[in-house]
């Protein structure tokens, strides 16, 4: 390894919730500007993985580390988000009772800072941004209903702009499928590839076709009871005996 | 966001301002409404500026705080010590001290009473002290992030400990009989009718302050952040911002706030003692709030206004049955107003336009049921277009 490090490295990661393994000795390396798609049975550990990223549960051992230099094990929820690494989560998270617009305002990048939040006055081009974003997103002439009187895929996708106005380095997505049409997913998916090689993103899906479209020549991360599987190309994973024992529930003659 | 004032708003709130800061005075210095009345109301006025304060914390951040009621009264105790000191030889016992200390047994003005005697200086301490303990008791309470319930058992456990150290008469505090038997604010006698009228569009005068304050806060992006922690603290914590920062500024602002009122408060009353310091008294103003609006800078004031007048009329009017009265009103409040009085307009026009649809769609319908009594496959009714 002499060249760039590794975007997000994952080494012996172990996390169990009282007694329950959720994680087991998982180690996870991704490159800057990779499109990785993690999948996995229920309970395989997908979302756990995602919550020690992101700071909401420490692991009992192992390290996380981000850039080469930062250690994820000591920061907590928004001190990771600044680092860069945003995140959608599994049920569609936003801010029901403010409106679209308002939404992305609050998740475009810049100052945190709880003084500089009374004097905020609305830049023609932080204006541009959310208008640019709402555009992509398909949400322009929702711009000022209420989030929480959006469809379901809608909000999944006001979630993925939030996102994107974040501008992070590294974009966690949790099922951006879930509960979308097939033309809707599709274009979910279109959304995903433009964005890969200008950020780093890592997509948890469990919609095959789905995983199929985004992954093309990609690599794709097999998660089951806690660590890797396997990883490869998808026609590789698809074919695994053992990933297609995990998904189809046959039991090894051995065991 | 950054919506001004609106002009139908500015307006309203122009009108309001004349009504109690310049009307209801004068009405009051021609004799139309008794001292007693206009004082009364200086009582609700201040009772509205705690209100407010509940609800930026609980209908705009979601945090129930029962600890409201003892940031009033600490208030109103910094505005006690300065008032005490101000009645100088006119006690029962013509010290210069005030008479539970003489009582006490003290022969000299206990050290942290001294600079009372300035009254900017009890100013500054009306503002300082609640900022300081809402500060402390915040920074822990947020940083261990202890949310929902546990934090408002956490306030209300925060003001009982303080009554109980208020009881004592060893904190030189007046102890269960608090301070009481005032005589002069600034020179001027707080008994009299021109004191009284300028205490009263005082805080009439802060009450406005203190809403055109909260309305601008709550249009701002702070504003934004502020509900945002409301309706989902862990989006925002994942939207990189330090909600327990945003928290704290709102718990200290809000303990200030109630302490203006309990300072204001303490000038008309012209009594204050540690049983306005209790969970109870906190959980009235809750009530006013609900009653009101919650999620509402009106909502409070009306709340803090409609309850507390009622109340009055009410202690007199059923000695026996107010309480029941009263319980009975909070209950069918919460229960068919959701959004307390000041969503009951809205509430009204949409039962209002159902109740019209509805007749409507009877008329249309009334043939039906005739026609279905013969049994004969006839269309049900509520395939009828005309429903809904």
């Amino acid at each position: 390894m002499s060249q760039k490090p590794f975007l997000l490295a994952a080494e012996g990661l172990n996390k169990s919730f009282s007694g329950f393994k959720a994680i087991t000795d998982l180690s996870f390396y991704l490159d800057e500007g990779e499109l990785r798609t993690v999948i996995g049975p229920n309970g395989a550990g997908k979302t756990t993985f995602l919550d020690l990223i992101t700071g909401r549960t420490k692991p009992d051992t192992g390290t996380l580390q981000f850039e080469g230099s930062h250690d994820l094990l000591h920061k907590n929820e928004y001190e990771i988000y600044r680092l860069g690494i945003g995140r959608k989560f599994q049920t569609p998270t936003v801010y029901t009772d403010h409106t679209v617009f308002e939404n992305l305002l609050l998740s475009l990048g810049g100052s945190r800072s709880v003084w500089k939040s009374l004097f905020y006055r609305l830049k023609s081009e932080d204006k541009d941004r959310i208008e640019s974003i709402l555009k992509t997103i398909n949400l322009t002439d929702r711009a000022h209903w209420k989030a929480g009187a959006l469809a379901h895929g809608q909000k999944q996708w006001l979630e993925i702009g939030m996102l994107l106005a974040q501008n992070a380095k590294l974009l966690l997505v949790d099922e951006p499928a879930a509960g979308m049409t097939d033309e809707e997913t599709h274009r979910t998916g279109e959304l995903l590839l433009s964005l890969a090689g200008k950020h780093t993103i890592v997509v948890i899906e469990h919609d095959m076709t789905f995983v199929r479209q985004i992954s093309k020549d990609r690599r794709v991360t097999v998660l089951h009871q806690g660590s890797v599987l396997c990883e490869g190309s998808v026609d590789f994973v698809q074919s695994n005996e053992r990933v297609i024992e995990v998904y189809l529930g046959r039991k090894s003659k051995a065991a | 966001m950054n919506r001004p004032f609106q002009r139908r708003e500015s307006i309203i709130f122009f009108a309001f301002a004349l009504l109690l800061v310049v009307i209801l005075p004068l009405a009051s210095s021609i004799g139309w409404i008794s001292p007693f009345t206009l004082n009364t109301w200086g009582k609700y006025l201040s009772y509205a500026i705690l209100a407010i304060a509940v609800d930026l914390l609980w209908g705009y951040t979601g945090l129930l705080s029962l600890g409201q009621a003892l940031f009033f009264s600490l208030g109103g105790y910094m505005m006690g010590m300065y008032l005490m000191l101000m009645i100088g030889k006119l006690g029962q016992y013509k010290s210069d001290l005030p008479d539970f200390l003489v009582f006490l047994g003290h022969s000299q003005l206990p050290a942290i009473w001294k600079p009372f005697y300035s009254f900017p200086f009890a100013l500054l301490m009306v503002v300082l002290i609640p900022g300081i303990l809402a500060f402390i008791f915040g920074y822990l309470a947020f940083r261990s992030r202890i949310k929902g319930v546990y934090f408002s058992i956490l306030t209300q456990a925060l003001t009982y400990g303080a009554a109980l150290m208020f009881f004592r008469n060893d904190l030189n505090m007046g102890g269960n009989n608090g301070f009481t038997d005032f005589r002069f604010i600034l020179g001027a006698d707080i008994r009299s009718d021109g004191t009284k009228r300028t205490l009263f569009i005082v805080t009439a005068i802060v009450l406005l302050g203190v809403y055109a304050g909260c309305r601008w806060l709550t249009t701002t992006k702070f504003g934004l952040i502020q509900r945002a922690v409301r309706d989902s603290e862990n989006r925002v914590l994942f939207s990189g911002y330090a909600a327990a920062n945003y928290k704290l500024f709102v718990f200290v602002l809000c303990a200030i706030i109630a302490s203006l009122g309990g300072s204001l408060f303490v000038t008309q009353v012209g009594i204050i003692n540690p049983s306005e310091m209790t969970t109870q008294k906190s959980l009235e103003a809750v009530v006013w709030v609900a009653v009101g609006g919650r999620g509402t800078l009106i909502g409070p004031i009306l709340g803090a206004i409609g309850v507390n007048s009622l109340q009055s009329w009410a202690t007199r009017a059923m000695p026996d049955y107010w309480l029941l009265f009263l319980g009975a009103g909070f209950t069918l409040a919460v229960l068919f107003m959701p959004k307390g009085l000041v969503g009951l307009p809205l509430q009204l026009r949409n039962a209002f336009v159902k109740y019209k649809a509805r007749s409507a769609a009877d008329e249309d319908a009334a043939p039906i049921p005739s026609a279905a009594i013969t049994i004969k496959p006839t269309p049900s009714p509520s395939s009828s277009p005309s429903a809904e």
